[in-house]
């Protein structure tokens, strides 16, 4: 999972492609995922981040970032 | 250090120029707790899905309606519509709080003579009453609705055979102005039908013509038509008087009053556009009070109103089983319940609130229920906060007709509990089981093998 290397984040989680124009926002987690796959993380290394962070187990993480993978992708901000 | 609470990562693309005036609707104020009992405990305790009652709500929707036509006119009398949740404890709500019983079919009458109502206190209608049933409501001395010709001809020959002097009234259609007309129940006011029939009830001698019945359609959201009814109806009995000079004892307007739901297709939330019970109220009885009977002469005025007394006590309780993506990025929530439970599904944009408290973010999604059919859809699109699996879900207003018309299909129909004016929870119907399924069925002998076993 990598992101494009034009598309802008903001910390309140607000994502601009300059490619299309097209904007979007993201919840906390989402925002903290996009940070870390800015710094280009591995994977382990984001389920490891969040699931310290947040009140999840791994195995209910990663079906869910796979969700996210899938939704960055339908909106052309991966690579 | 103290996690933060978990919702899944989100991100949604952000449009210009798509809301309308009312901006967007939202669904996620949760609803923790039905009357004081909190949603989870009622899961914990009695299952997933499950439709719960509140008796307190059904009394103070009685007590409304009844208030809102006594303070009106003298004469009222409300009659339990049966078919729209003919659950014993439901029923005896109503009965308790001095209901008659309005029955279309046969097994709805022995329902209503089981619930203790005395005959004469149950309204038979629907076009569809065996020659027995017959009999036996008039030898209750019910009040019998007649639908149509051969039930009107059978009852004359029943009577004679029988010795008997059944009440009746007939069943009246008629152009309210609301399309389309409901013209396959009963005789036509328009094209002297109704008079014919009359005339040969009283011609007969065998049958008592007591009342008058009409019933304009269902979740009317006209009460003009109702004035419309009222007129048509006191103008016959007018000229029964008149003619015959015969008193009518009383006028029934059926029911049709609507709930506060939202039917599919409207533009904003049936809260905001369905008129008061005050409404047609004054509609019905302007029309009754202001046609010039004499006070002595003055119809009994009933009501068979169903849905409007029972719709906003019922909720049903369910479980989020998983949440995905469709092909073309919709997000999917699929519920432990479906349009089989939820049969109002395919009428109402059903209000659902999330059952536990959610983040600020929400997103638009498709509710789908569990069956193996493309159909099966509780809301086609909704906004909702994060929804995972585990998550509980409430849907209001399902007190009408879910209970009559619910399906047992794919999966069987779950518990149904009544919180009391105490709030004490009380199963009043138990989930189906296989044996309960099955306890009809019977295998022939060959078939009772195979070669798998």
């Amino acid at each position: 999972m990598k992101l494009k290397k034009n598309i802008a984040t903001s910390e309140e989680g607000f994502i601009f492609n300059p490619g299309t124009g097209d904007s979007f926002s993201a919840n906390p987690i989402g925002t903290d995922i996009l940070s870390l796959l800015k710094e280009e993380k591995s994977l382990k290394s984001i389920v490891d981040t969040i699931c310290a962070k947040y009140d999840v187990d791994q195995s209910q993480f990663e079906k869910d970032l796979d969700d996210f993978e899938s939704q960055l992708k339908d909106n052309g901000i991966l690579e | 250090m103290e996690k933060i609470r978990y919702e899944r990562p989100i991100i949604q693309k952000m449009n210009t120029g798509l809301m309308n005036k009312f901006g967007t609707r939202t669904e996620y104020e949760p609803v923790t707790h039905i009357e004081s009992v909190p949603v989870k405990s009622l899961i914990n305790n009695y299952g997933s899905p499950l439709f719960v009652i509140s008796e307190k709500q059904i009394r103070r929707n009685y007590q409304n309606a009844t208030r809102i036509f006594k303070t009106r006119y003298p004469k009222v009398q409300f009659a339990w519509s049966y078919k729209t949740n003919y659950m014993n404890a439901v029923c005896q709500v109503f009965h308790q709080e001095g209901s008659w019983a309005e029955v279309v079919s046969g097994f709805e009458y022995e329902k209503a003579l089981g619930n203790g109502v005395p005959g004469n206190k149950i309204i038979f209608n629907g076009p569809d009453k065996t020659d027995e049933q017959l009999i036996k409501a008039a030898r209750n001395n019910s009040l019998i609705h007649i639908d149509h010709y051969d039930e009107l001809y059978s009852l004359i020959r029943l009577s004679e055979e029988n010795k008997l002097k059944p009440r009746v009234a007939i069943r009246i259609n008629m152009d309210t102005g609301i399309y389309p007309k409901w013209d396959r129940f009963g005789f036509n006011f328009e094209n002297g039908q109704a008079w014919n029939a009359i005339t040969r009830i009283i011609n007969s001698e065998c049958l008592d013509l007591v009342g008058l019945h009409c019933h304009i359609g269902t979740f009317m959201l006209s009460p003009a038509a109702y004035g419309v009814a009222a007129t048509n109806l006191c103008e016959l009995a007018w000229k029964i008087k008149e003619k015959y000079n015969k008193v009518i004892q009383y006028i029934d307007l059926g029911g049709g009053f609507p709930s506060a739901n939202t039917l599919k297709g409207a533009y904003l939330p049936g809260s905001d556009t369905v008129p008061s019970i005050d409404q047609f109220a004054d509609a019905i009885t302007d029309v009754i009070l202001g046609f010039g009977f004499k006070h002595e002469d003055l119809p009994l005025l009933i009501l068979e109103t169903g849905r409007a007394l029972i719709d906003d006590a019922g909720y049903l309780l369910g479980t989020v089983l998983a949440s995905k993506r469709l092909s073309d990025g919709r997000r999917a929530t699929i519920l432990d319940f479906g349009v089989n439970s939820l049969f109002t599904a395919f009428w109402y944009d059903h209000k659902v609130s999330p059952a536990q408290a959610f983040g600020n973010h929400t997103e638009e999604m498709i509710l789908y229920g569990p069956l193996c059919m493309n159909i099966d859809i509780v809301r086609e699109s909704i906004t909702m906060p994060l929804l995972e699996k585990g998550n509980h879900l409430v849907v209001h207003k399902v007190g009408a007709y879910n209970m009559t018309q619910w399906m047992q299909f794919i999966t069987l129909r779950p518990n149904i509990v009544m919180i009391d004016t105490e709030n004490k929870t009380h199963v009043i119907r138990k989930a189906e089981t296989l044996e309960y399924l099955e306890q009809n069925e019977q295998i022939p002998k060959h078939l009772k093998e195979n070669p798998l076993k």
